[in-house]
């Protein structure tokens, strides 16, 4: 089999629709393009029984029931809508709010907004596999405490949070658990009974379904979740998020779901088995690279590994017939590496050299092997020109070094 | 990002990669930057103390393209430079060879850095003539 370059090993930022998917939602932009919300003719009726299956398509997913489904623009809004929506509606209970350092910007920054308003919140630190501490949340749970957001699997380094821990404790406490589960969702078992999750976030476009659409899973029972909504108008989705529904996205959102979750055990194992193959080969041709994260607790698409003594955006210039994205500052237009990275106490500098590969549905041995024997010859190139390999490889211990870093 | 072609060109083909001895007494080592930083570079002059003509230049770069690119450019230039002139080279004079992105600007100003950081190195050698020079790669905090 030829290799069609470039190879698109980046699943973890966006997956390509699936092409069964395209196929269910074509007719809901031409023939069938009705508002879901026009109750007095058949256009409607046509386009919301549309909506309703796919809802009921999202929600077997995880094992939820259809109404507990509440479609959005995608996870960020989802994440604003489960911190915010709570937030406001518990306030007289409370106004205490613990995360994670590793979150996505979606809820950490909602959180940070959140803090400017009068809200506390606890970012829980996460040990070197990438997990919190279940002693810690306990111990940063209080009297004010009406929501716990953690999680489910890490955007960088795919680590699996312990999900059904959490919402045990979460439920004893008697406190709300959300849990941004973009990344998770569709790869591997979810089911919103067994984890006692109250509200999850969801994203169509990280599991084959087109952008621009996600969900918020909201409890309706044992508790029944209550959300001041963010976005007011005409009171579709039970009040929770006004706005005309995206029809034609939504028919391919729940079509992503029914394929996942028909097809996750087998995809789970090819991919898994590729992520190994990937590893191993990697380890076998290079010294000194590092695994970021646990393996063991860990999406089985993903791998994230520093590169010692490399500088990550020049490792992506030499393999750039390859789509994957680094930790590195200079990826970004921060200058900072990635937060991620940085909680696992790998050091900045092993921050800077690494590589984040999101292997997904149409991912190949050809392309594993394209990947790893590419990287091998770029890491052995940029290494001989490293000076830090060279005094790595002098015996010179490079983490007493006094470095001259002014004006940087 | 979009790298112009002269950094493309440096990266793939990079100029002078590798190391003098650095004990050398007419070679001068700079090492500037710092690992969390993602950049570090080791750039290194061997002058001809008849003539004071910078006869070899090498670099190590841990760094992104720009990196590479502009400390390969500067062993480039440095070549056949007499020390004083090798100080009169400019961080703007390697953006402008290598049109480089503002957010790339501090990859040239290493490279001067590294450029000034060598000669100093050399300078203390001959200054220190006969004596030993411990540790010459040894930044200074």
């Amino acid at each position: 089999m030829s290799i069609k370059l470039p190879i698109y090993m980046d699943y973890h930022a966006t997956t390509p629709v699936d092409p069964r998917v395209v196929e269910a939602m074509l007719p809901y932009f031409t023939e069938k393009f009705g508002n879901a919300a026009s109750r007095n003719h058949p256009f409607g009726w046509e386009a919301e029984e549309a909506v309703e299956k796919a809802r009921k398509q999202v929600a077997d997913l995880i094992g939820a029931n259809a109404k507990e489904i509440v479609f959005t623009s995608g996870a960020t809004e989802s994440d604003n809508l489960a911190i915010k929506g709570v937030a406001e509606m518990y306030r007289e209970k409370g106004n205490h709010i613990i995360t994670c350092v590793t979150e996505h910007k979606a809820v950490i920054d909602t959180c940070k907004r959140l803090e400017k308003e009068g809200y506390r919140v606890t970012y829980l630190p996460v040990q070197k596999d990438g997990r919190i501490s279940l002693d810690e949340l306990k111990a940063a749970i209080g009297d004010k405490t009406i929501l716990i957001s953690i999680m489910t699997a890490n955007n960088e380094i795919g680590v699996l949070q312990p999900i059904a821990e959490i919402g045990a404790i979460a439920k004893e406490k008697g406190i709300l658990f959300h849990t941004d589960a973009v990344q998770a969702i569709g790869k591997v078992p979810f089911n919103v009974n067994d984890l006692k999750v109250d509200m999850a976030s969801i994203s169509a476009h990280k599991m084959y379904g087109p952008k621009g659409v996600g969900a918020l899973y909201v409890r309706r029972r044992n508790p029944r979740v209550l959300l001041s909504a963010i976005i007011d108008g005409g009171g579709h989705e039970r009040g929770m998020r006004s706005g005309t529904l995206n029809v034609p996205s939504i028919v391919g959102f729940g079509k992503a779901a029914e394929l996942a979750k028909a097809e996750m055990p087998e995809e789970s194992k090819r991919l898994s088995g590729l992520r190994d193959y990937l590893n191993d080969k990697l380890h076998k041709n290079l010294d000194e690279i590092y695994v970021n994260g646990s393996l063991e607790h860990r999406l089985p698409h993903n791998l994230n590994i520093s590169f010692a003594y490399v500088e990550g955006e020049s490792l992506l210039m030499g393999i750039n017939d390859v789509a994957v994205s680094s930790g590195s500052a200079c990826t970004s237009a921060s200058l900072e590496p990635s937060y991620v990275l940085k909680a696992l106490g790998a050091g900045d500098d092993l921050a800077h050299s690494s590589i984040r590969f999101g292997l997904g549905r149409w991912t190949s041995k050809e392309e594993v092997d394209y990947v790893a024997d590419k990287l091998t010859s770029v890491v052995t190139k940029l290494r001989d020109m490293s000076p830090l390999y060279e005094m790595a490889k002098e015996g010179i211990d490079l983490s007493t070094m006094q470095w001259q870093t002014e004006g940087h | 990002m979009a790298y112009s072609d002269k950094v493309i060109d440096h990266y793939e083909n990079p100029r002078n990669v590798g190391s003098l001895p650095k004990d050398d007494a007419n070679v001068g080592t700079g090492l500037v930057g710092a690992p969390e930083c993602g950049d570090v570079m080791k750039l290194q002059v061997k002058v001809n103390p008849q003539t004071g003509v910078i006869d070899d230049a090498k670099f190590k770069t841990f760094g992104c393209g720009s990196a590479i690119a502009s400390s390969s450019l500067a062993t480039e230039w440095l070549k056949g430079k007499t020390v004083d002139q090798a100080l009169a080279i400019k961080n703007t004079d390697i953006v402008n060879e290598l049109s480089l992105p503002p957010v790339k600007i501090h990859c040239s100003v290493l490279a001067e850095d590294a450029i000034k950081a060598a000669i100093a190195d050399y300078k203390k050698k001959q200054g220190a003539e006969g004596k030993t020079v411990e540790k010459a790669a040894q930044p200074t905090a």
